[in-house]
């Protein structure tokens, strides 16, 4: 006999309304009896409106895991599975997505195929940390499924104290203002640090994110452990040409206000001639200009990143945003990209051995002070890393005399290196 | 059994295959783009290639007839490629101007809405709550459907002074992200223990390490081990729920929504900032939590009408300053929005900048 839906009147409320209802889609894989999914959904539908009367979740965690990897799936196990018993077990696996969230439509179907045969037909794309989520799996289905996604060129995300599923924005595929082959850096850390993803064994979470420009479009400075955000060392591209075309369309008040004005260093001046002149040493290369008037500013020709280090929300001692530990590292050559691949191993090394058990990094250099991390790494100090010198007396600085001399060493050896 | 198969330690999947090939042949070489209505964009190669992207919001927990639905419209309008955007919007990119109205009149007839781009209130990025997470004070998908059904204008459209990012959380770990406005789970009360369970299931040294004010100790509850919490020091965070479910958090009552607004990402202006909270108290009112709504639309709508152009939510209070902000929205000012844990004293105004 059919199983039938139990009468689901809150979350039918949710169906009403023009932005498009996750319910709908529930009900419509509850009610496909074609499918071995129909009645988990069915189950499904009733914890879920039992959720909604009691305003309380009824999952809990276990052990739930694939051949070969140590995390990556995300059990649940429902506490009111005696009134639910179809969805009683109800995991997800997290799968990484390709680099900038690319697909075609072939390989989404193939996805759907085999989440249909193995799962709940229910899909997120995607989670918070960049992850496909396949929501909705029999502790004995898992295995199955993975092995069909993983013969698919699928690979298992991040879980638990370990490297976590990463994300890049759409950058040079479709983006003018990408300073750096997003994609390229991603999966040539996340790939060579893969270990630390499938077998965590990391203090806590980390997690590098990848934007293209201090836009950030992937939110990378409060999230990341490690963000790496493109930018650009010389001067803003400028059409002359095309700054005309802007004042004759906006006229010249509007540009006051909406450009000029919000120049964070106020960096930009209108000639007399209506051309327009940018203090390349005063900008800080925010983006705004470039953001505003996208035909007639680039970013410069020498690009690169900035890295940030120790984004987080508040558990445990509160938010930290990322903050700079690299003002910029160029990113053309192989070499530079290898640069890159090495600082972030060493940072990865750091924090397994450096950080408490649950603590992200950024709460690790908060404790053991940023000079600590930097000479771990061996990166050199910048004024670019701080917002203001330190403003309290409470420092020992008996060194000065060797760490002045450290400065101006470097300071030639970069003048010797700008003359060659 | 069978022999077990070994993993293919793959990785990060390689997008080039799956990407739309007109974004292919110009990757790393675009030149510019404008947006010829809300929802496309139009960027312009410096090989004179043109491709324009239509985005339309999804729900994110997507069931495969959906998804299927979605590749039928990338197949028929769409050379069978698209992508989403970090918050689950869905872009089909198409290399001829003419096929850009057919592909919008299929995804909206088909519901999904198009927009999300330049400054409009985008998808709102959210969390799993009662539908799969183990500690959610509330349901995600069902705050977020309801939110978006009243915002739809502001979707569709590109009217707001600049972007407005949205994010829901359904625990005080705020997996949704910083926000414009943020809508948040706020617990009121300490955690309910159940102490049969806690000597079982916690491993308490760890639980009492997770408190970030050391309110939890260890202590023997008729006769077991279990752990208390000091109710005087407990700020109701959460903290220890997850590493320990018998010190059960959420409440149908007490498990609040809060309101946090001015979190930016960007660097553009001004640096990236955190968002700040301006309302609590607010019930979890499923299946539609009208209440919550109405404090988001409020914020919006003073928004709209006084910050100028360009100015992120965060920036505009920061010109106006924040009582005016309190007088614009009608909120309420309280003694829980002085901070007061650490580094609270960067958030006083200390200076005689004072608004009257």
């Amino acid at each position: 006999m059919t199983k039938k839906i139990r009468d689901t009147p809150m979350l039918d409320e949710l169906e009403n309304g023009p932005w498009p209802s996750f319910v709908t889609g529930l009900k419509r894989l509850a009610n496909d009896e074609s499918k071995p999914h129909a009645d988990m959904m069915k189950d499904l539908l009733g914890q879920l409106e039992h959720s909604y009367e009691t305003r309380k979740g009824f999952w809990k965690g276990g052990t739930v895991g694939v051949y070969g990897y140590g995390g990556g799936v995300i059990p649940r196990f429902s506490e009111v599975a005696e009134d639910y018993p179809d969805s009683k077990e109800f995991h997800t696996l997290r799968i990484q997505p390709p680099a900038g969230m690319h697909y075609d439509t072939a390989t989404l179907r193939k996805m759907c195929d085999i989440w249909e045969k193995h799962g709940s037909g229910l899909i997120a794309l995607h989670g918070q940390s960049g992850d496909i989520m396949f929501q909705g799996c029999s502790t004995e289905n898992v295995q199955p499924a993975f092995d069909e996604l993983n013969e698919n060129g699928f690979d298992m995300g991040g879980a638990g104290p370990a490297l976590r599923t990463s994300m890049s924005c759409v950058g040079h595929a479709r983006c003018e203002q990408s300073c750096y082959d997003e994609v390229r850096a991603h999966r040539m850390i996340i790939n060579d640090l893969i270990d630390e993803m499938h077998r965590p064994a990391l203090p806590y979470k980390f997690k590098f994110k990848f934007s293209g420009c201090p836009n950030d479009c992937v939110n990378a400075i409060h999230r990341a452990d490690m963000a790496v955000i493109g930018t650009w060392a010389d001067e803003i591209q400028i059409d002359q040409d095309e700054v005309k075309l802007y004042l004759e369309d906006v006229g010249r008040k509007y540009f006051t206000e909406s450009v000029q004005m919000n120049c964070p260093t106020n960096a930009i001046s209108l000639n007399d001639d209506d051309t327009m002149e940018i203090d390349d040493s005063s900008c800080v290369r925010c983006m705004h200009c470039i953001n505003v008037m996208n035909k007639a500013l680039s970013p410069g020709k020498d690009k690169g990143v900035t890295i940030c280090l120790g984004g987080k929300r508040s558990l445990k001692i509160g938010d930290l945003m990322g903050s700079v530990i690299i003002p910029f590292m160029r990113l053309n050559t192989d070499e530079d990209y290898e640069r890159l691949l090495t600082l972030a191993q060493d940072t990865v090394d750091f924090f397994a051995e450096n950080a408490l058990e649950h603590e992200r990094i950024g709460e690790t250099i908060d404790r053991i002070g940023l000079v600590n991390y930097l000479d771990a790494v061996g990166l050199d100090i910048d004024p670019n890393m701080i917002a203001h010198p330190r403003t309290n007396s409470y420092v020992k600085t008996d060194g000065w005399d060797e760490e002045a001399a450290k400065w101006f060493a470097r300071k030639d050896d970069q003048a010797t290196e700008a003359a060659e | 059994m069978s022999e077990m198969r070994e993993p293919i330690e793959s990785g990060v999947p390689d997008p080039f295959p799956l990407m739309h090939p007109t974004l292919k042949a110009n990757y790393g070489n675009w030149s510019w783009h404008d947006r010829p209505r809300p929802g496309v964009l139009h960027h312009v190669a410096h090989s004179g290639d043109e491709v324009w992207t239509v985005r339309a919001g999804t729900p994110r927990q997507l069931d495969t007839f959906a998804i299927r639905e979605l590749c039928d419209i990338g197949d028929k309008f769409a050379d069978g490629h698209v992508r989403f955007t970090t918050r689950s919007n869905i872009e089909y990119m198409v290399s001829d101007e003419t096929k850009v109205a057919p592909l919008i009149e299929a995804l909206e007839a088909a519901t999904y809405p198009v927009g999300g781009t330049g400054n409009s209130v985008s998808t709102i990025s959210h969390t799993q709550g009662w539908l799969h997470c183990d500690i959610p004070g509330t349901d995600a998908s069902g705050v977020v459907k309801s939110l978006m059904d009243e915002l739809m204008h502001e979707f569709k459209n590109e009217e707001m002074p600049n972007r407005v990012r949205l994010t829901t959380s359904c625990c005080q770990i705020n997996c949704g992200g910083q926000g414009d406005i943020a809508i948040n789970i706020q617990h009121t009360k300490p955690p309910l223990i159940n102490h049969d369970l806690v000597a079982n299931t916690c491993e308490r040294p760890s639980v009492v390490a997770r408190c970030p004010v050391a309110a939890i100790r260890p202590a023997l509850v008729n006769g077991k081990p279990s752990l208390e919490v000091d109710e005087k020091k407990c700020m109701c965070c959460g903290a220890c729920y997850p590493p320990c479910p018998p010190m059960q958090i959420n409440d149908p009552e007490y498990t609040k929504l809060a309101v946090f607004v001015g979190g930016k990402h960007s660097n553009a202006r001004s640096k990236p900032t955190f968002h700040k909270l301006v309302a609590a108290g607010i019930p979890n009112n499923a299946p539609r939590w009208p209440e919550a709504a109405e404090v988001v639309k409020t914020i919006l709508r003073v928004y709209k009408e006084d910050a100028r152009d360009w100015e992120r939510v965060g920036e505009w209070i920061e010109r106006v300053g924040w009582p005016r902000f309190f007088e614009l929205t009608n909120l309420p000012f309280t003694k829980y929005h002085i901070d007061d844990w650490r580094g609270a004293r960067g958030s006083f105004n200390a200076s005689t900048h004072v608004r009257m």
